[in-house]
């Protein structure tokens, strides 16, 4: 693995204007994590936790009411949030790939397959005539579709979910990215299918070193698949670890109640329940934004906003609780 | 044993498709092709399966939304087909229904109080004053405060809303609820929640539930059998735990190794099983499952296995066992 880090992003902040900017919803607030070449990160978190708004904002493909507001965005050292929309076109689909949660609304109905899949090569490799047509098949047999001679000339709604997704990966493919941000890529497939695309990604990841970004709401497929983790929570990363010590050992009370709410195979255990359901990021709660769900919960965690605390085993987690752990020990 | 709440016995819904310039139809998708299940007073069946399998066409027969091609579904030892005017009442009153999706099965037009009422409106002929007292007390039942009646849906989160739409279900005095993948739509905290709230319900209430999914550890962990379905089949039965203890179909096998791991450490470098789905439209011969097994033999392609008794309480379709 290379020293410098792929990707580092610093204390980002993204916030939407809501009602003509009467509001505002702090919808990423002081997100922190760095990424190496070939590493996984599994983002985690439920709806609205900020997860998806942190990934469009690292390839400016905000909506117009969401905007940066602070941080930066280091990409293979280059700040990310000072490029114009322009630079960023040269970057998205060459250097970062998005794959996101519905096939069919990323690939387009009117064109065929061998078109979409050409296209990042077409603009960004500048490939033409036979050349562009090997290497369509090429991208298209590398994510296991059948004759990809014949399938390339046919149109979306001829493939199946799973292939369509397949073939969504193939475009991510394409420019030949260093780094690809999934955002829920598999939550419309089937289990079978779900698992050789999983295995699929692997293995790509395993041939060419991409770097990846998985943002998902199931700890399964973090488990499955990630070297890292980070959850998020109401706009913060609570925890991020290597994703052994994020499992057997989960400092934050919302991660481990996370991890005790999923069930597990052949038990039939009572399954640890969490009080209420995410917050509204539009009327976040005072200090700790988890503090009103939390079963730990202190006076403080209503007051003070915790920040972030290193217990020494490549951790870091927000919680005032290992505050009390650290200064006792 | 007792005899079963619900029998289902040799059901099929063959929908046609394409029909010929005169009427007769020129292709069937077989959604449903000759399944048996029963499922008994307290207990949780589940049926688990993937897109396609026909889960959610059985739901539809069970609620009478649909007629069967062939088969019966005995409620109570009646034929359903058969149940007419108030005996037909009474099976709506028993057999009620939970959907996915809590944001498009609650009427956001209308107030959360009379969500809960309109069933016992029709099937009941209790007062106002008692129809608002019962409404009270299933909303106090699925942990919703009582005076959340007056107001509406949009109010709720995904969780609540799917608390409301179980206490609907609850307004009468149910024996089956059919769950068709009451849980997939919501966030994994509430979840757990859900699934905690629907034990504990059958607990104190005694009422069964087909729990319809396709998340293997989330089926096992509420049901106590588990039947699963391939193309419009069951291809096994059994008890949750010998289920998952010993799974003996290649497609249950399939299921389990396709399944995400609850640990890093549980990562398996097992190949999951190649192909997808058949189409309905043209189904394979023999073992449906034939194309997409990893030990298919000669025979699979030739016979349809049928279910055998499997080890413990349970049965399987497979050639292997023969």
């Amino acid at each position: 693995m290379a020293s410098a880090p792929l990707l580092q992003v610093i204390g980002l902040q993204t916030h939407f204007n809501t009602f003509g900017g009467a509001r505002i919803v702090k919808a990423v607030d002081d997100v922190s994590f760095t990424l190496r070449e070939g590493e996984t990160l599994g983002l985690v978190g439920e709806s609205g936790s900020g997860k998806t708004t942190t990934c469009l904002s690292i390839v400016g493909l905000l909506p117009r009411a969401g905007r940066i507001v602070g941080g930066r965005i280091l990409f293979e050292g280059d700040d990310l949030t000072r490029k114009s929309q322009r630079e960023l076109r040269r970057i998205r689909g060459r250097r970062i790939a998005v794959i996101l949660q519905d096939p069919m609304a990323s690939l387009n109905p009117l064109f065929t397959i061998f078109r979409q899949v050409a296209e990042p090569a077409f603009f960004h490799q500048h490939l033409r005539g036979r050349t562009l047509r090997e290497r369509v098949q090429g991208l298209l047999r590398a994510v296991r579709i059948p004759s990809p001679e014949w399938r390339m000339r046919d149109y979306p709604h001829q493939m199946s979910g799973g292939m369509r997704q397949r073939i969504v990966g193939a475009i991510a493919l394409a420019g030949g990215p260093r780094l690809v941000i999934a955002d829920e890529p598999t939550t419309n497939l089937d289990v079978t299918i779900q698992a050789q695309y999983l295995d699929l990604l692997k293995e790509i990841q395993r041939e060419t070193g991409v770097a990846l970004i998985f943002v998902t709401h199931n700890l399964g497929i973090v488990a499955k698949m990630c070297d890292r983790v980070a959850v998020m929570y109401a706009g913060k990363i609570v925890e991020q670890a290597p994703v052994r010590e994020l499992f057997d050992d989960p400092k934050h009370p919302y991660t481990r109640a996370l991890l005790g709410s999923v069930p597990k195979l052949g038990s039939k255990e009572p399954l640890y329940s969490i009080r209420g359901q995410p917050p509204n990021p539009a009327s976040l709660p005072t200090g700790c934004a988890f503090h009103p769900r939390c079963p730990a919960a202190m006076p403080r965690c209503a007051t003070d906003e915790p920040r972030d605390f290193v217990p020494g085993d490549g951790s870091v987690a927000r919680c005032w609780l290992l505050d009390d752990a650290l200064t006792r020990s | 044993m007792p005899s079963p709440v619900l029998e289902v016995r040799g059901l099929k819904k063959h929908f046609p498709v394409r029909r010929r310039l005169f009427g007769g139809a020129a292709t069937w998708v077989k959604a449903v092709d000759g399944v048996d299940f029963a499922v008994h007073a307290g207990e949780t069946l589940g049926l688990i399966g993937e897109s396609g399998c026909g889960k959610t066409t059985t739901s539809k027969l069970i609620l009478r939304q649909e007629t069967p091609t062939a088969g019966t579904i005995k409620f109570d030892g009646r034929d359903i087909a058969s149940l007419q005017g108030s005996d037909f009442m009474a099976y709506r009153r028993a057999v009620q229904v939970v959907f996915q999706d809590p944001f498009s099965s609650l009427s956001p037009r209308m107030r959360i109080g009379d969500i809960i009422a309109e069933p016992l409106e029709i099937h009941t002929d209790l007062s106002r004053a008692a129809i608002g007292e019962r409404v009270g007390k299933v909303l106090e039942l699925v942990g919703l405060p009582p005076d959340a009646a007056p107001l509406f849906p949009h109010e709720f989160s995904g969780g609540q809303r799917q608390r409301i739409a179980i206490a609907r279900a609850l307004a009468t005095d149910t024996r089956l609820i059919v769950l068709d993948e009451p849980v997939s739509a919501l966030d994994v905290s509430v979840r757990a929640q859900i699934i905690n709230q629907l034990e504990a319900l059958q607990r104190t209430l005694g009422v069964s539930y087909l729990f319809i999914g396709h998340d293997l550890a989330t089926v096992a962990h509420i049901s106590h059998r588990i039947a699963v379905m391939y193309l419009g089949q069951i291809v096994e039965t059994a008890q949750s735990d010998a289920l998952c203890a010993r799974p003996m179909h290649p497609y249950t096998k399939a299921l389990f190794a396709a399944a995400l791991p609850s640990h890093p450490d549980d990562r398996t470098e097992e190949k999951s099983i190649a192909g997808e789905i058949p189409s309905p439209l043209n189904l394979p011969s023999g073992c449906r499952f034939h194309p997409r097994c990893p030990v298919a033999m000669p025979i699979c392609s030739q016979v349809a296995p049928t279910l055998r008794r499997r080890d413990g309480e349970g049965e399987v379709a497979c050639h292997l066992y023969d």
